[in-house]
């Protein structure tokens, strides 16, 4: 029943923070990163994007688990930010996200570092 | 206490049952005291194959079939659909590509079966009209 319950609890917080700073933004995800809370982190960083915030970070470190879903969603962001000449870090991801980000191409076009001061540093 | 474990579950091809697959998986890796990131790929696989089983088989029964079988050593997990079959251009992944992208490396579609090779030590795809079967084990790495 309690692995149960943690699935349950996977689904349950679902979550999006935003903190928005002059020159960037954090975006920090909570849960399952699927199609449900893919497509809400793409809705809200195409809306920083639109209104010119062009910097952004997510920050992965309470998603633990992502599927290929979810990484199609990250790719269109990095896209939509290429196209404006943006730039995108990640933090927080665990090590076998790390790798998978890199089997996928994804750290060419986007930053990977290990908290979110350093990710928020080097925008 | 045996030292193998099988277990037999069917999910029905709702959105998110993955999830259920891939806990069973992680319990019974840690029951055998895998490490994290191994537990971690092992849930990986199981949701990708599982996503590709409902969004590809068109199984008129919806439902996904997954055996489960650890031991000390290793964990190897059989996902079964009884869908339609993938052919060869899906399983080399140019059926699945998607739409032209800003960067053609970054692939919009066929991911899963890429993610499931590189984290597993063996993967077995047999497929044919009336199904397809995803066979993979992971190994434990020494301490």
């Amino acid at each position: 029943m309690q692995e149960l319950k943690e699935v349950s609890d996977l689904l349950d917080k679902l979550d999006i923070q935003i903190r928005e700073a002059k020159e960037h933004a954090v975006i920090e995800t909570t849960g399952y990163l699927n199609d449900a809370l893919g497509e809400q982190l793409a809705e809200r960083a195409q809306a920083l994007i639109q209104n010119g915030c062009t910097q952004l970070v997510i920050n992965l470190e309470k998603t633990t688990l992502i599927n290929s879903i979810g990484i199609s969603i990250l790719i269109e962001i990095i896209e939509a930010l290429t196209e404006r000449e943006g730039t995108l870090n990640f933090c927080g991801l665990s090590a076998t996200q790390e790798r998978t980000f890199r089997m996928m191409a994804i750290a060419k076009y986007a930053g990977i570092f290990p908290d979110e001061e350093s990710a928020i540093a080097n925008l | 206490m045996s030292n193998e474990h099988k277990v037999l579950l069917t999910i029905p091809m709702y959105p998110d049952m993955e999830l259920a697959a891939a806990k069973t998986g992680s319990v019974l890796a840690e029951l055998k005291d895998f490490n994290e990131e191994a537990v971690e790929e092992i849930q990986l696989a199981i949701i990708e194959t599982c996503i590709n089983a409902s969004e590809h088989s068109q199984s008129e029964d919806k439902e996904v079939h997954i055996q489960f079988l650890v031991t000390d050593d290793r964990l190897e997990v059989k996902i079964t659909d009884r869908g339609v079959g993938i052919t060869a251009d899906t399983l080399d992944g140019t059926r699945l590509l998607g739409r032209p992208t800003v960067h053609p490396d970054l692939r919009k579609r066929g991911r899963g079966l890429q993610i499931i090779r590189a984290l597993m030590d063996e993967v077995v795809i047999e497929s044919s009209p009336n199904g397809t079967t995803v066979s993979f084990t992971k190994k434990k790495t020494p301490p």
